[in-house]
């Protein structure tokens, strides 16, 4: 049962000669995936920080990110397909879900685990607890808040891809229907879906690393990898 | 290695690490006579717990022999000669997973002895160690303060009887007063086991309190000198040796001698503040300064006096 | 923007010989559920379950081998790390059409995919619970005279449980999730009553088969918890209670 590999060669000239409708499948993947990451980091990122700066109900974000990952997207949108229409909207929904953990959960870590000394002194020098947050915990927390973002950002545009059987759109349209497209095009898409993937990690790579404090660059990334990995198991779904 | 305590050799020990010019240890030979406490003691860099390291193999020697009795450690197999050397750490290393008896158990439950046999030794050396069984039995490393976690370390390496225990630094990490009282402990211990000891200690005053001979390496891991505390300070054998111990090395001295060792004059109406008899002459010394007194009086072991000792007496002592 | 749903209305199964709950397609039909336990959702689950057990302990098995070579020395980290994002961004049903050809629709498909998500966290946790052992307690060991297969399992495993344990619950949940993926692939595992109950929007399907899948995620981290407290007692313990 072993099919042969020539099929990556079929694969590939599927690829270059349907540019346009590839294209739009990615502009349609892409516009679903901003719009769950925004509203993930609308409704994560505060709850994370600011519980993180309380440094209470941590049971809060361990809970979050235990159960997040004990969702199957797939699950999800069985449950949203019950009770909203196939379309944009359940799909949102469900990959919101999968991106609020990550972010959640990295945001309360990378805040709350600030050396309590530090956050003393800066209190000590007179910060207000505003300031405090600005110039003192954010910087400190931001690999860990990235390695979150960039967490979600994948499992997002990589669900996304699942999405597709229930109106989400995006490349998985083409991967889920190989009556219309043949098996050189689920190739074909699979290939790019993972080209689109890798993309938009380094992307956030980049900013990640524009935006960190120079000091922190680098020693962090190696922590920030390892909190990130109970939130970062297995792609997409 | 049957007898409670056993000699130690070093015969001609050298360690060369590859790629440095100095030898961490640098030809070291001395020996240790069965049932002593050893201070290898000198300053960072001198080479002392390498050389220490080298009697149970945790470091190879590159030159020399080191024997054990009569038989070169390298003769057993390094396993089988690490469970018949106590080894005690300043971090204690205790087995976080493991209660206090399961950590003490460890190197009799490797040499396979029965559980009745095991289970009684570990009772019998909390004992000692001044850690009552019943209470400290089931407790975890984690529950214990630094003073107690020692304790631990030093029943775990009491365990299997060995003739010799290795200590490096072991009351390094504790604060003052329980590092004091861990020495004293440790005093009275090793009267009841008799066990050769190899102590390192970067610290002269432990060296001096603790040691039955001292060995004092200079960096580059020479033996500058070995010789009983006594000996080494009223002689330094160089201008090092007497840097290291330090320019208060007469006050040192009289810390080695007690009241009650001093032949005692009448008391004859003599006035003076009152001290046990097993006051050193140095805490004697500094309580006739601080009361302005030239006299002490020295009491016996009921609480009673029974002589006195002057100054000049001291003073005496000092220079014979 | 529709894909493989159409936008019709429900199609009812049993042909009318279903019940009224069922052919209104109300939330929750106990009598469905009944009637489609054994043929339907149980074979479902034990699938699951089966990829799932499979998946985890080879990936287990590598992970730890591969753990006990590197712990020691560094060079290793590095290009496996880089090795580890790259497949863990890699999207799962990217991943199985990607091995279909060279696999086939086989359960080895699903296999090898699901076991290359395991083994890169278990890895990573094992190595990090080895890492974690404090020296000062491998020295003490080694100088009491511990071998190093004594010092491998007296000490060492030990104390890296907790984080291999922590790597084992993170591998089982995710995998439990990704497995219902592997019903585009196989007709295997709960994926795929939820992909029929999706083409007929069968609301109770739909909801039984999601909780299926949830409840199966959260049972196995609950009893792994259970294990890993059952297993590593002195971690509880508080310093100086």
């Amino acid at each position: 049962m072993i099919a042969d590999i020539s099929v990556f060669g079929d694969a590939l000239r599927f690829i270059q000669d349907n540019p346009g409708l590839l294209w739009d499948k990615v502009v349609e993947q892409l516009e679903l995936s901003a719009a769950a990451i925004g509203v993930g980091l609308l409704v994560a990122l505060p709850i994370g920080i600011g519980l993180g700066h309380l440094r209470r109900y941590s049971f809060v974000a361990i809970s979050v990110a235990n159960v997040g990952r004990a969702l199957p997207t797939l699950a999800v949108i069985a449950v949203g397909i019950v009770f909203l229409p196939v379309g944009f909207t359940v799909v949102l929904i469900a990959l919101v879900v999968l991106a609020v953990p990550p972010i959640l959960t990295n945001a309360y870590v990378g805040v709350s685990e600030i050396d309590a000394e530090t956050i003393e002194a800066a209190r000590g020098m007179g910060m207000t607890e505003r300031q405090i947050l600005q110039r003192v915990e954010l910087p400190l927390a931001s690999p860990l808040l990235f390695a979150g973002i960039r967490t979600a950002v994948v499992f997002v545009v990589a669900s996304a891809t699942i999405a597709a059987i229930a109106g989400g759109g995006g490349l998985g349209d083409v991967i889920v229907n190989q009556a219309s497209y043949g098996i050189e095009g689920v190739i074909g898409a699979s290939i790019l879906v993972c080209g689109l993937a890798f993309a938009c990690d380094g992307v956030v790579a980049i900013v990640q690393r524009l935006v960190t404090p120079k000091p922190l660059r680098g020693r962090h990334a190696e922590d920030a990898m390892l909190v990130a990995e109970p939130g970062r198991e297995g792609a997409a779904l | 290695m049957a007898d409670a305590a056993a000699r130690i050799v070093f015969d001609h020990v050298t360690k060369r690490y590859p790629g440095r010019a100095a030898p961490a240890v640098d030809d070291l030979t001395l020996e240790i006579p069965a049932g002593e406490i050893c201070i290898l003691v000198g300053p960072s860099g001198g080479g002392k717990t390498t050389a220490m390291k080298m009697v149970n193999r945790l470091v190879d020697m590159t030159e020399g022999d080191i024997r054990i009795g009569d038989e070169s450690v390298r003769d057993r197999d390094v396993t089988e000669l690490r469970r018949g050397i106590g080894y005690v750490i300043q971090q204690t290393g205790l087995f976080p997973h493991m209660t206090v008896a399961e950590n003490v158990a460890t190197v009799p439950r490797l040499l396979g002895w029965e559980k009745q046999r095991t289970e009684a030794r570990v009772d019998e050396l909390l004992d000692l160690v001044d850690l009552p069984a019943v209470d400290y039995r089931a407790r975890y490393a984690a529950q214990l303060s630094g003073g107690e976690r020692q304790r631990v370390g030093l029943a775990r390496a009491l365990a299997a009887d060995p003739p010799v225990m290795l200590m490096d630094e072991p009351f390094g990490a504790l604060d003052p007063i329980t590092r004091t009282r861990l020495q004293h402990e440790l005093l009275r211990i090793h009267r009841e086991v008799g066990k050769t000891v190899i102590f390192v200690t970067h610290d002269i005053d432990e060296a001096i309190l603790m040691g039955d001979r001292i060995a004092i390496l200079r960096p580059g891991g020479r033996l500058a000198q070995y010789d009983t505390p006594e000996a080494i300070l009223a002689g330094p054998a160089d201008d090092f040796v007497a840097d290291f111990v330090g320019a208060d090395r007469g006050l040192k001295r009289l810390s080695l001698t007690r009241l009650d060792e001093l032949p005692l004059e009448p008391l004859d109406g003599a006035r003076g503040p009152a001290l046990a008899g097993s006051t050193t002459l140095r805490d004697a010394l500094s309580t006739m300064l601080s009361e302005g007194s030239r006299t002490v009086l020295v009491l016996d072991g009921d609480g009673a006096p029974r002589g006195s000792v002057t100054l000049d007496a001291l003073a005496e002592r000092l220079v014979s | 923007m529709t894909g493989i749903l159409a936008a019709s209305g429900p199609v009812i199964p049993d042909f009318g010989e279903a019940s009224t709950c069922v052919q209104d397609n109300r939330l929750f039909c106990p009598d469905w559920v009944r009637d489609n336990w054994a043929p339907v959702l149980q074979p479902a689950l034990l699938q699951h379950v089966k990829l799932v057990v499979i998946a985890v302990a080879i990936g287990f098995v590598l992970a730890f081998a591969a753990a006990l070579l590197a712990r020691r020395s560094t060079w290793f980290e590095r290009p496996f790390d880089l090795f580890s994002a790259l497949v863990y961004t890699i999207p799962s049903l990217a991943l199985f059409q990607l091995l279909v050809p060279v696999t086939g629709l086989t359960v080895t498909t699903v296999e090898v995919a699901l076991v290359s998500y395991t083994l890169l966290i278990l890895f990573r946790n094992i190595l990090t619970g080895f890492r974690s052992v404090p020296a000062d307690v491998l020295e003490a060991a080694r100088g009491m005279g511990m071998g190093s297969f004594q010092v491998l399992r007296r000490v060492e495993i030990p104390l890296a449980l907790p984080a291999i344990m922590a790597g084992v619950r993170v591998a089982t949940v995710s995998t439990i999730a990704l497995a219902t993926v592997a019903a585009f692939v196989i007709p295997e595992g709960l994926g795929r009553p939820i992909f029929l109950a999706l083409r007929q929007f069968f609301n109770t399907e739909l909801i039984v088969t999601a909780i299926l899948a949830v409840g199966l995620a959260l049972v196995a981290d609950g009893l792994l918890v259970l294990a890993q407290r059952a297993l590593t007692p002195w971690t509880r313990i508080k310093a100086g209670s």
